[in-house]
């Protein structure tokens, strides 16, 4: 059928720099770049760009520059270019339209709208190139009070198991399959160095990666892939997942072309069958049914690994994460609306689920009522960008956050959101053995362990200025944000003044 | 119900935001001592403060009544009085009931009417419930409740004396240097954001814990939420506020010695930690796991008492002055050397600290003051 939907892109080719030499023939996965050998030329066909600028960044004589197609519809606020042309799409196909990475929709991004605090004259900022400025953060359950023994005054209490992190920053699932082995190794291998956590999603470890299981969180989802005791005890925390701020209430679809022998392997599954995650998980039907596997979890690994669960941010995710805590978690997620996937239905990742901001002010404040704070680390995903996101977000009274998107990007993601086609030109969300090789898990791990050391001196010199040598003095300290442009209601839900007040 | 924080921070500012001075001095014999030396010390320190606030803390006061607890209460007016002795009749049996003497003094206008009254829990206590947590609360009641009426001190044998003006003022019109104490604090405040309010001015009390404070929190939201949460209506808005709760809840509710709250409030870093012995490691990140949200962020130096004890402590960076002096007995505790050697200037032994090292003195204890060497 002939597609009515415009080209999203066009190709501009320098031809006084072209040589033709098909670099971008070679790096577009997407056949936008063709060489033909009638003109002996390399010529583009637009229909197929993405946008993704692969072949931009590759082109040795800078030859290529994208643009979006400036082919105009008449203005109408209401019938905008999106909606019609997914209109025509699903016309077309008659399936549900699928996407890749988060929504990219215009909610407000409260990120946004909150400014940090200095300090002046009263107290002294901190300049960290001259003090020492403290990150560490412990996940993990943390008892009411400690213990000593008054006649050896050596430690009474018996802590939960806890886990250190340099930077109070984590890597998300994502999952083997979903991605390559080369992008989880670069994870695994950046996390290990920098002494943070990454995460396998629910695609099980490769044998290759259980090297890194220090610093390796294991999932157990809907689909149980890949679960065995080997593989818990491989991870340092063991994640429970119930949902994913990209596609809340759904489950997930690996399919059968990019499940290779290694995938199959590692997922416990037949080779090129596909792989499908339940939308709940079939033991877990209410809140008890959690609290069971919870403690097998626990059981299994003999009491020595923290148990995270991990939802979406959804309308009542505070009183959730309270039912969450009190089911034995040692370490609660919420993944919010901007939360990314390899694929999703276009409909329920723009339209399902609320912003992490608001999500995560509204569950802190609700474990701090029920006097169980404590009991659980609170981590956040979906949406953290930078390391004034990350601040915020402890401010607010988060004890981490989760980064994924941020992480691809360091790897050289454009959110082309081209997940679902396995065809990434950048080789990360792809299973084609040619294509992966495009990371190369050493360069990988430098570029993610830049990431994370760029935003801790940035983090550390937020909290100097704020005159507060160590992040757990800001955590849940919501004085030192203050909003703008936000409504009372908003104020009111993240707990801060508005700035001026 | 009256709201504090329109008086105390009549701005509305997350919190009270100070310099000041403050002063120390025991004598660990147990020995009473009138105040004069005291006020001339703390007056030396008179461009500390800018005359909004000063106070001082007197332990040992009270002989002849070590098991009342003594009510300070200043009231606003007549109404305030007449209401909060109702309440105090109906939840206390009286010992004894009288205004505290006063006399006309520089600087000091519109003094509120201040009584104190030698008290002991009535019959509407709970069975089972301590007499202190019953004195705490009805502290809380008074200080919430009634509109005009503010507990200064609520503890056995010590007495708060504080108001709007310059410490020495303060001393002049209670007539301070007539009292004896084995252990004295005094503060001197140079507020930012408060206006003239007595209940404001430190010491901050909780039955017989006194703190004075020069600093300002930048942990304050963290460490107040943290409170909250365990029941502590931090409604004053003050950081001096939360470290009196932060006292009461680790070293009353918690059990916990001196030497371990100083290691919450100014633990070590975690860079630190890990060059100690391993059962050290083991209870400094036990500490830093299970209390975070009482570390004590940003420049501080605080002197906190009670019965027969004296702590000085600053942030472990020590962006706050704390000199330590001793000769025999006696343990002094200032913001600047000066005002100890004007009073003691054959002093033994004289010392600044290290950030978050406390300087401990104990009645009845060995006669050496304990302080821990730094981490």
């Amino acid at each position: 059928m002939k597609t009515f939907v415009p080209p999203k892109f066009i190709v501009e080719r320098n031809r006084d720099r072209c040589i033709n030499c098909q670099v971008c023939v070679r790096q577009c996965t997407f056949g936008t770049h063709y060489y033909d050998p009638d003109y002996d030329e390399v010529l583009s066909r637009e229909g197929n760009c993405v946008g993704c600028h692969r072949c931009a960044i590759f082109c040795p004589t800078g030859a290529i520059t994208i643009r979006r197609n400036p082919l105009e519809y008449r203005e109408n606020d209401n019938w905008r270019p999106e909606i019609l042309e997914d209109i025509k799409r699903q016309a077309e196909t008659g399936g549900m339209l699928l996407t890749g990475m988060g929504c990219d929709k215009d909610q407000k991004i409260y990120w946004d709208h909150l400014v940090l605090n200095a300090s002046q004259v009263t107290n002294p900022s901190i300049d960290p190139l001259r003090e020492p400025m403290e990150l560490t953060t412990y996940i993990g359950a943390k008892p009411e009070r400690v213990e000593i023994d008054p006649n050896t005054k050596a430690l009474k209490t018996r802590i939960a198991p806890q886990v250190e992190l340099s930077i109070p920053v984590m890597f998300s699932a994502m999952s083997y399959g979903a991605v390559s082995l080369h992008v989880q190794e670069s994870l695994a291998r950046a996390a290990s160095e920098f002494g943070t956590l990454w995460n396998t999603g629910e695609g099980g470890l490769h044998r290759r990666l259980y090297k890194y299981k220090d610093h390796t969180i294991v999932q157990v989802a809907s689909g149980r892939f890949g679960v065995h005791p080997d593989y818990l005890d491989a991870g340092r925390i063991i994640e429970i997942k119930i949902g994913q701020g990209a596609k809340p209430g759904i489950g997930g679809h690996l399919p059968g072309e990019k499940v290779s022998a290694d995938v199959a392997r590692t997922r416990m599954i037949p080779t090129g069958t596909d792989a499908l995650s339940p939308a709940p998980q079939h033991d877990i039907y209410s809140i008890e049914d959690l609290a069971q596997l919870v403690y097998a979890l626990k059981e299994a690994t003999n009491y020595e690994k923290p148990i995270s669960v991990k939802i979406a941010a959804v309308h009542n995710s505070a009183a959730i994460a309270s039912g969450m805590v009190r089911a034995g978690a040692d370490m609660i997620v919420l993944d919010g609306l901007r939360g990314s996937t390899g694929a999703a239905p276009k409909v329920i990742r723009d339209n399902v689920g609320i912003p992490i901001e608001l999500a995560l002010a509204a569950a802190d404040a609700r474990l701090r009522q029920e006097g169980i704070r404590n009991r659980a680390s609170l981590v956040v995903a979906g949406g953290i960008r930078k390391s004034s996101d990350v601040l915020k977000a402890i401010a607010l009274g988060a004890d981490a956050v989760y980064i994924a998107t941020a992480a691809l990007v360091a790897l050289g993601c454009t959110i082309c959101q081209q997940c679902p086609t396995g065809k990434c030109a950048w080789g990360i969300c792809t299973s084609d053995p040619v294509l992966t090789k495009r990371i190369n898990p050493e360069i990988g791990a430098e570029r993610l362990y830049n990431l994370l050391r760029g935003w801790s001196l940035e983090i550390k010199d937020m909290l100097g200025g704020m005159g507060i040598n160590s992040i757990e003095s800001v955590r849940g300290n919501r004085l030192h944000l203050r909003g703008i442009g936000l409504n009372e209601t908003e104020l009111e839900i993240l707990g801060v003044r508005h700035a001026g007040a | 119900m009256k709201n504090l924080e329109t008086i105390q921070n009549p701005y509305n500012d997350d919190k009270v935001m100070a310099a000041c001075s403050i002063f120390g001095a025991m004598d660990r014999s147990g020995k009473r001592f009138s105040g004069d030396r005291v006020i001339k010390a703390i007056r030396n320190m008179h461009v500390r403060g800018n005359g909004l606030g000063g106070g001082f803390a007197i332990y040992g006061i009270y002989p002849n009544y070590p098991e009342h607890y003594a009510f300070h209460i200043m009231y606003e007016h007549a109404a305030a009085k007449e209401e909060t002795e109702a309440f105090l009749s109906e939840h206390f049996r009286w010992e004894r009931a009288e205004e505290i003497p006063h006399y006309p003094a520089r600087r000091i206008s519109n003094p509120p009417i201040v009584w104190r009254y030698f008290l002991t829990p009535g019959n509407t206590k709970p069975e089972g419930k301590s007499d202190d947590d019953f004195v705490v609360e009805r502290v809380m009641e008074i200080n919430t409740r009634i509109d005009g009426a503010f507990v200064f001190s609520s503890g056995k044998n010590m007495g708060v004396f504080k108001g709007v003006g310059y410490p020495e003022n303060i001393a002049e019109y209670f007539g301070l240097a007539d009292y004896e104490g084995y252990l004295w604090t005094a503060h001197g405040r140079f507020p930012t954001n408060t206006h003239a309010w007595w209940g404001g001015a430190h010491p901050f009390n909780i039955l017989d814990w006194t703190v004075v404070h020069n600093g300002e929190l930048s942990s304050y939201g963290t460490n107040r939420r943290y409170l909250e949460e365990r029941g502590y209506a931090c409604t004053m808005h003050t950081d001096t506020e939360v470290i009196a709760y932060a006292v009461d809840l680790l070293m009353r509710k918690h059990g916990l010695p001196i030497e371990i709250v100083a290691k919450i409030f100014a633990p070590p870093f975690w860079d630190q930690i890990k060059r100690l012995s391993k059962a050290e490691q083991e209870l400094m990140r036990a500490l830093r796991q299970i209390y975070p949200s009482l570390l004590l962020n940003g420049p501080f130096t605080i002197i906190i008492a009670h019965q027969g004890e004296m702590i000085g402590l600053t942030d472990r960076i020590r962006l706050r002055p704390l000199t330590v002096g001793e000769k025999g007995n006696l343990l002094y505790l200032s913001s600047e050397e000066s005002a100890i050697r004007l009073i003691e200037p054959d002093l033994e032994k004289a010392w600044i600290p290290s950030g978050g090292e406390p300087v401990i003195g104990r009645f009845e204890a060995k006669a050496s003051v304990e302080s821990t060497a730094g981490m």
